[in-house]
């Protein structure tokens, strides 16, 4: 161990090495170890063995940190934090990995494009938002952005013999690398008035120049427009739905909770460290998106017939209540935005499993339509997605109303009364289309088809997400306090 | 764990047991729900006693803590005002369930669960004192009305339930925000604790807060009422639910609106809900007349009886918002007495469905020589509903006449223009259905009550009797709390805007009859 690499580095490390040494492993394992199609659900097993090892390290960090009863660790000079914010995000990333994982097996047999690369893709992904969530300095924090989106940009289109998979990943590259360079345009514009990369610099240099600079607000708003295209808020938000539809729908569903979790984890990083004494400036910029966001994502998802595209809109207008949590931007808020994340990653990974579950070799089971009558022939599952229903429209006891509510709180706390009112309207709009979901399984008619047949992974990932989705809502106590150490001091 | 909670646990543990049930297996629904409904009802009666005696305090509370930060509680109880609303609830679940034990023929398993479910939403409203936990039984009680409109109801059942569920909706997540707003000004949701600041002075609510946080509440609990002129989502909602919705829906979900404003708007905010008294009852008055005139000339017995439902309940918002304890407990009896007549109307009227197909008045004729016990049964019901002394309507709204005619006696005439109207077009209704020549189909179909039947009817009728000659069975206990909240209503209230003379003087007699107490 050297000076540049302590063995704080080593150990700050750790998650994220296992992350990209097993990554890189299921690589090699794919053709060298299990070159047999049949044998490719061990990569899965081995894919779990390395989110173990990852979570094992994040659990050394964790106990390490309360034993020693920090608040944070930083390595690399400052360039990586581990703290409650990175923690909570991270054991989010390593349940959503394993529960998207698990269920891809069965879909990738029916769609004939099962690979090795696929989990090996997962493992990098996370790779990278361990860094979105944990980075403190820009560099380290892009990189992270790039490397989930590089593997992201190769699993939706994953599906190569299908065009609608090819052109989302087409459309999501080039609009994704399009925002990343307006991203790092802004950032070299903080590196240029700060001298530094690492964000407590240039929040120093940024706090001590006028307020309404016009170099920090051009950073901010090149930064800005970055970041909000990552969450998919309008109206940056045109390549979601397009995307969303066309790729698998396991990496659909790990696109909108993995990637969209990080994003925020970056956002705030950003907007909560350099960004914070531009305050003034970027609110009324974030109110407009997270505005737009909300009457967008809400009125268009009324009219879609594909619930892919039904839940891509509704992801955007979630997207507007995780804005609006940062703009209350008080104690509440903040814990309110993890909460938020949190619940809103579990419940809409829940229902893009039930999709999953749905494909079947002769139905693709995307249309509203193909789950009429889900009631009738696979009651657990018609259930299931009535829980995660009601949670996005945020209902109670489910926990999506506990995010609703902690947003709702942190807006009148801090006297966004205006706002809390439009956000309250939307929910009532929201009911109307997830209820079409709900009225096509409990009451339309069930077609002629054959019955599920699901995987044990589906099974054990569709429990997980709604248990965590009805408990959350009924006893959310453990789960708030955890949301409550995630705060950034 | 006391009784009630043990009344809140039970219908839930049978929504679950009902759920699990096998599907092949309707008659086991149906038996359970039955047993558990049943069980429900008996012990909601045990808590009539303790309750009777002593109106208006709390009984069998419990608060316990269910969240600790933000700090929301499992805060139930129950006093005079809640009890008959209870009782309510819990009577007609077990008639409902009767009453779907034919005409419920597919997904029988899941019917008879979300009817159990809707009894825990339902009671759970009438019982909660953290304004919390009111909003989760009031959004809880949504879901199973919307499957049993959805899944069971008519023809366009899918637009009816769609309707009655963004309405409610739309008005209760607004009181959601205002419910947020008084927490963060007093840190508590507890509505106990609430009032205890009200009291002692700790809470003050300025005139604009008072205003627009009125507002918020109100306009969730006047969609529910329903108030003119958010009342249109009812009929629509009515026709096309089965008859156990029906019921429900009238006789139990309609009573959450009003609970709600003399449980919390009234003692909350007294000032705005003083202020805003003069045009509230305006439109009472409007619906009263409206919803009359307009179910005159209705040619489908469901919708008919739901647009009487919405001048009846004009009745109860008017009696609420005179401020005079006569008004208020007339209203409270209103509320208890229209669950019963209306509640019975439905069931009468689905029965009649059951054996025609046909909800159309033209195609009825007759009846009564055809089933001549049905036609007395309905004879006495609406009787009841129309007003007639002895029977319950009329002490309900005698009492609502009486508080109305101390305020301004100009309310009272056109109220009482609206029990004329009842009049009219529930006899017009009752000639062109029973009397006359009976059409051939009605000779073949029709049928006299059976006994299942008499059962779910039976009580209905017997307490119509009951509520109409032995007031002092029910009105102490409500009189009792519904004093406190007139008291309630003057503390810390500034009273800014002229009020009509009468209602100023009104309500200083109710504190003379409180302190008298």
């Amino acid at each position: 161990m050297s000076q540049y690499y302590t063995s704080t580095d080593h150990f700050v490390l750790i998650p994220a090495l296992m992350l990209a040494l097993f990554g890189c492993a299921v690589l090699l394992f794919d053709f060298l170890i299990f070159p047999h199609p049949k044998q490719r659900k061990w990569l899965i097993v081995f894919l779990i063995i390395g989110e173990i090892f990852t979570g094992a390290g994040l659990w050394r960090q964790q106990s390490f940190l309360s034993s020693y009863g920090l608040n944070e660790l930083t390595a690399f000079n400052g360039t990586l934090t581990i703290d409650g914010f990175a923690l909570f995000f991270n054991w989010l990333f390593v349940l959503l990995s394993v529960l998207v994982a698990i269920v891809s097996y069965r879909y990738l047999e029916i769609e004939n494009e099962h690979h090795g690369e696929y989990y090996g893709l997962i493992l990098l992904a996370q790779c990278g938002m361990f860094f979105m969530a944990t980075g403190t300095d820009l560099i380290t924090l892009f990189l992270g952005l790039e490397l989930t989106a590089l593997s992201f940009y190769v699993m939706v289109g994953f599906l190569r013999t299908q065009k609608r998979s090819n052109e989302a990943a087409m459309k999501y590259l080039l609009l994704g690398a399009f925002s990343s360079g307006l991203l790092v345009y802004g950032f070299s514009l903080f590196y240029g008035l700060s001298g530094s990369t690492k964000i407590v610099d240039v929040a120093d240099a940024l706090a001590a120049r006028e307020p309404g600079d016009p170099l920090v607000v051009l950073a901010m708003a090149a930064v800005a427009v970055g970041v909000l295209f990552k969450v998919s808020a309008a109206p940056f938000h045109m390549w979601a739905p397009d995307a969303y539809e066309g790729a698998p729908t396991t990496i659909t569903a790990f696109l909108a909770t993995g990637s969209k979790a990080a994003s925020f984890a970056f956002l705030m990083r950003i907007f909560l460290g350099p960004l914070e004494s531009a305050r003034p400036t970027w609110e009324p910029l974030l109110i407009g998106a997270a505005v737009l966001s909300l009457f967008i994502g809400n009125i268009a998802a009324v009219t879609q017939t594909n619930v892919k595209r039904l839940l891509a809109y509704s992801s955007i207008s979630h997207a507007g209540y995780i804005l609006l949590g940062l703009i209350a931007g008080n104690e509440t808020g903040l814990i309110g935005v993890a909460v938020y994340v949190a619940v809103y990653a579990f419940m809409t990974l829940g229902a893009f499993l039930v999709l999953v579950a749905l494909r079947r070799r002769d139905l693709i089971g995307e249309d509203i339509e193909d789950l009429a009558g889900l009631m009738e022939s696979s009651p657990g599952y018609a259930v299931l997605m009535l829980i995660f229903m009601l949670s996005l429209a945020g209902i109670p006891p489910t926990a999506g109303f506990i995010g609703k509510y902690y947003i709702l709180l942190a807006l009148i706390q801090t006297g966004h009364y205006t706002l809390a009112v439009i956000a309250a309207v939307f929910v009532a709009v929201a009911i109307y289309y997830y209820f079409r979901i709900v009225r096509a399984m409990f009451v339309s008619e069930r077609k002629e088809t054959a019955p599920l047949a699901s995987t044990f992974g589906i099974k054990v990932a569709l429990a997980v997400s709604g248990v965590l989705t009805l408990g959350i809502g009924i006893y959310p106590d453990p789960f708030l306090r955890m949301a409550g150490f995630s705060l950034i001091r | 764990m006391n009784l009630l909670d043990l009344i809140l646990l039970l219908p839930a543990a049978g929504f679950l047991a009902v759920l699990l049930l096998p599907r092949r297996n309707p008659g086991a629904a149906r038996g359970v729900a039955l047993a558990v409904s049943l069980a429900v009802f008996v012990l909601s009666l045990a808590l009539a006693a303790p309750v009777w005696k002593d109106g208006s305090t709390m009984q069998f509370v419990t608060d316990a803590d269910w969240i600790e930060s933000p700090a929301i509680r499992y805060h139930v109880g129950v006093d005079g005002l809640g009890i008959w609303l209870v009782l309510l609830a819990t009577l007609l679940t077990p008639v409902c369930v009767l009453v779907s034990w034919r005409h419920i023929d597919r997904r029988v398993k899941e019917f008879y669960a979300f009817l159990l479910l809707l009894e825990v939403g339902l009671i759970g409203v009438f019982v909660a004192l953290d304004l919390f936990l009111f909003y989760v039984f009031w959004e809880v009680s949504l879901v199973p009305m919307y499957f049993l409109i959805g899944i069971w109801g008519h023809e366009r059942r899918i637009y009816a339930a769609v309707k009655f569920f963004l309405y409610t909706m739309a008005g209760s997540v607004l009181m959601l925000a205002c419910i947020i707003y008084l927490y963060n000004r007093t840190g508590t949701f507890d509505y106990t604790s609430l009032l205890a600041m009200i009291n002692a002075g700790d809470l003050i609510l300025s005139r604009p807060e008072q205003l627009l946080l009125f507002l918020g509440f109100f306009i969730a609990f006047a969609i529910k009422v329903p108030l003119f002129p958010l009342h249109t989502w009812l009929p629509d909602a009515h026709v096309e639910a089965p008859t156990a919705g029906s019921i429900m829906l009238a006789s139990v979900m309609l009573k959450m609106g009003t609970y709600g404003l003399v449980r919390f708007a009234l003692p909350m905010f007294p000032t705005a809900a003083r202020e805003f008294a003069w045009w509230i009852v305006i439109l009472a008055i409007i619906g009263i007349i409206y919803g009359a005139l307009v179910a005159m000339v209705q040619p489908n017995m469901k919708k008919l009886v739901a647009y009487s439902s919405v001048s009846h309940l004009g009745f109860v918002v008017l009696g609420i918002f005179t401020f005079t304890q006569a008004g208020l407990d007339g209203a409270v009896y209103q509320m208890l007495n229209h669950g019963i007549s209306t509640g019975a109307l439905f069931l009468l009227v689905g029965y009649l469905y059951e054996r025609r197909h046909s909800l159309e008045i033209a195609d009825f004729g007759g009846v009564a020589t055809a089933a001549p016990n049905l036609s007395t049964v309905f004879m006495i019901t609406m009787l009841a509903s129309i007003g007639l002394p002895m029977l319950n309507n009329f002490v309900g709204e005698f009492l609502v006449l009486v508080g109305s005619a101390q305020v301004d006696f100009r309310w009272t005439v056109f109220a009482a223009i609206g029990v004329i109207l009842s009049a009219c077009y529930m006899l017009w209704l009752y000639q062109r259905v029973f009397f006359g020549e009976t059409p051939e189909k009605v000779r073949e179909k029709v049928y006299d009550l059976r006994p299942r039947e008499w059962a779910a009817a039976i009580p209905l009728v017997a307490l119509m009797v009951w509520m109409g000659t032995v007031t002092k069975t029910f009105l102490p206990p409500v009189s009792a709390r519904n004093a406190e909240i007139l008291r309630q209503t003057t503390v810390n209230a500034e009273f800014l805007v002229e009020a009509p003379p009468g209602a100023r003087g009104a309500a200083a007699e109710a504190v003379e009859v409180a302190d008298a107490r």
